[in-house]
């Protein structure tokens, strides 16, 4: 990218880490955005089973010869308007209807995965491989996470409205169904951004670790956001750190980064309230 | 004199779910600035007329108008407010009053928008209706159980609406807040003139400001005011056990 490599410190000196930061930076601070609202409609675990049906996209693109990143984008946004779909028309057995979609999806792309002639590995896909970013995977995430924050800004009311009573929206008239769908569209753009970050297999834990760190101390819902995606950045910048400093395979540095800031977070409420004798802000702990 | 348009009229809704009926031919009205309790035993089928009036459930038979205009085409929501039947709220909902508050606010003043003074000044003037105007940057999951509700309620007036409909708002709720919650339903209908249809098993703190009680079981069986409901021997405090026995023994 223009200008690269920045005058930045160690361990950001060499282009391919300033690379890796630039993506690495937009998907921490979008994925959060849109794990605040999974999060409060108790729909944590959408992100990991959609990132699982994206890789059937990835093995389908492996096969025959198109985009990963797009092919896994068309694929995980139509599962994840299916997936809302049932949601709304399901009740328990959608739980079964789920696990069908999730492990159907990832199986599906080993399958196909393994019948391309080139012998491709998932693995930077399912796990990130952000060190080989180059500057058009960057500005394409780039795009991803603008779109991302952009319609999180203009419909964060909206959204806040629908999580807090999804009937009372509707009656003030709303558009629940075109936000659900359009919230459900926005988790698989973030997971599809995110593929050569943390990997699809390890999105879900960036939409919600940070947001349940947040969620200790802030204030309000806004605060919650901002929060959540403050912690994404951090977790982003300090995974990359430690796996420069250490040799560690940085999708998986950076998902580690954002659960030991959750543990020390809680740490600190939990002596604080020792100390202090207060109510806990998070019912049941 | 031209006789004012009623701000809520259903006619003749009839509503199965499958093969089960559950409501019956129901007329029901409510007049501008008219306050309308809408009774009956669990399973007479109120929630249901409720979702039918508000538009949540398709009109199977017969007509609804909300403001002149049926619930499907109702364009200006800001002019309705909503209450639905208490739930238990997520204790770890990392919003504030005043948030929760502002939500009810996003019919008026556009979903897309930012706030803007006008929207501030009516959430500022719900709450304190509410009596909660020093608790508005508190987390709403620090507040009591009848605190949280009349933020609900408060969430409801914010739109500053023509018409009011309340499904169970104080069930469980207490003395102080039931109070307060009568309080602030007087204050809309003789300061605003809005119309409020209210649901509610519990009729006493509201029973000498109501216009008109309608009882449903299936269909409507009484409606008139609650000096004459009363007069038939039925209790307003709690109608549950007290409902007479020609409306328990109908079919």
């Amino acid at each position: 990218m223009a200008g690269m490599p920045w005058p930045l410190p160690w361990p950001f000196e060499r282009t391919y880490m300033q690379l890796a930061l630039v993506a690495g930076l937009a998907v921490g601070l979008a994925a959060p955005l849109i794990g605040t609202f999974l999060v409060q409609k108790r729909l944590s675990l959408i992100g990991d089973g959609i990132g699982h049906v994206a890789v059937a996209g990835v093995g389908a693109a492996i096969l025959f010869g198109t985009s990963p990143v797009w092919t896994a984008l068309v694929v995980a946004v139509l599962a994840a308007l299916a997936i809302e779909w049932l949601r709304t028309r399901s009740r328990a057995t959608g739980d079964l209807a789920l696990a069908l979609f999730f492990y159907g999806g990832i199986a599906a792309g080993v399958v196909l995965a393994s019948r391309s002639a080139t012998n491709t590995n998932l693995q930077p896909y399912l796990f990130g491989s952000i060190l080989t970013v180059d500057a058009a995977d960057v500005r394409l995430v780039l795009a991803l996470a603008a779109v991302i924050v952009i319609t999180v800004v203009v419909t964060r009311r909206a959204l806040f409205s629908i999580v807090l009573d999804e009937e009372a929206a509707r009656v003030s008239g709303i558009p629940v169904g075109v936000l659900n769908a359009s919230l459900a569209g926005l988790t698989a753009i973030t997971i599809v951004a995110a593929m050569r970050v943390v990997g699809v297999l390890l999105i879900a834990a960036l939409m919600v670790l940070p947001v349940a760190t947040s969620r200790l101390f802030a204030r309000s819902f806004g605060q919650t956001l901002a929060g959540a995606s403050g912690i994404g950045v951090v977790s982003v910048v300090v995974g990359l750190w430690a796996s420069r400093a250490w040799a560690l395979a940085s999708g998986g540095a950076i998902v580690l980064a954002a659960a030991a800031i959750f543990a020390l977070a809680s740490l600190a409420v939990g002596v604080r309230r020792a100390a202090v004798g207060s109510p806990d802000l998070l019912s049941g702990q | 004199m031209a006789v004012a348009a009623p701000s809520l009229a259903a006619r003749d809704v009839s509503f199965s779910y499958g093969s089960e009926p559950v409501l019956s031919h129901v007329d029901l009205t409510v007049g501008p600035g008219e306050f309308v309790a809408l009774v009956g035993p669990n399973g007479s089928g109120k929630s249901t007329l409720l979702r039918v009036l508000l538009g949540l459930l398709p009109i199977q038979h017969g007509s609804v108008e909300l403001l002149g205009t049926s619930p499907r085409r109702l364009r200006d929501r800001g002019r309705l407010g909503y209450v639905p039947q208490r739930r238990e709220l997520a204790a770890d909902l990392p919003a504030t009053v005043r948030e929760v508050v502002m939500a009810g606010r996003l019919s008026r003043s556009g979903w897309w928008r930012r706030p803007r003074q006008a929207d501030r000044a009516a959430v500022d003037h719900a709450l304190a209706s509410v009596a909660l105007a020093d608790l508005g940057d508190r987390r709403l999951g620090e507040l009591s159980g009848g605190q949280q509700q009349r933020a609900l309620i408060a969430k409801a007036f914010a739109s500053e609406p023509e018409l009011l409909v309340l499904d169970e708002p104080v069930a469980g709720v207490d003395a102080e807040s039931q109070g307060l919650f009568r309080d602030s339903l007087v204050h809309l209908v003789r300061e605003h003139g809005a119309a409020v249809l209210l649901v509610s098993h519990e009729l006493g703190a509201v029973a000498a400001d109501l216009d008109r009680v309608v009882v449903i079981k299936h269909k409507v069986v009484f409606d008139g005011t609650p000096a004459e409901l009363t007069a038939s021997g039925v209790s307003l405090g709690v109608h549950r056990e007290d409902l007479p026995l020609w409306l328990e023994g109908l079919d």
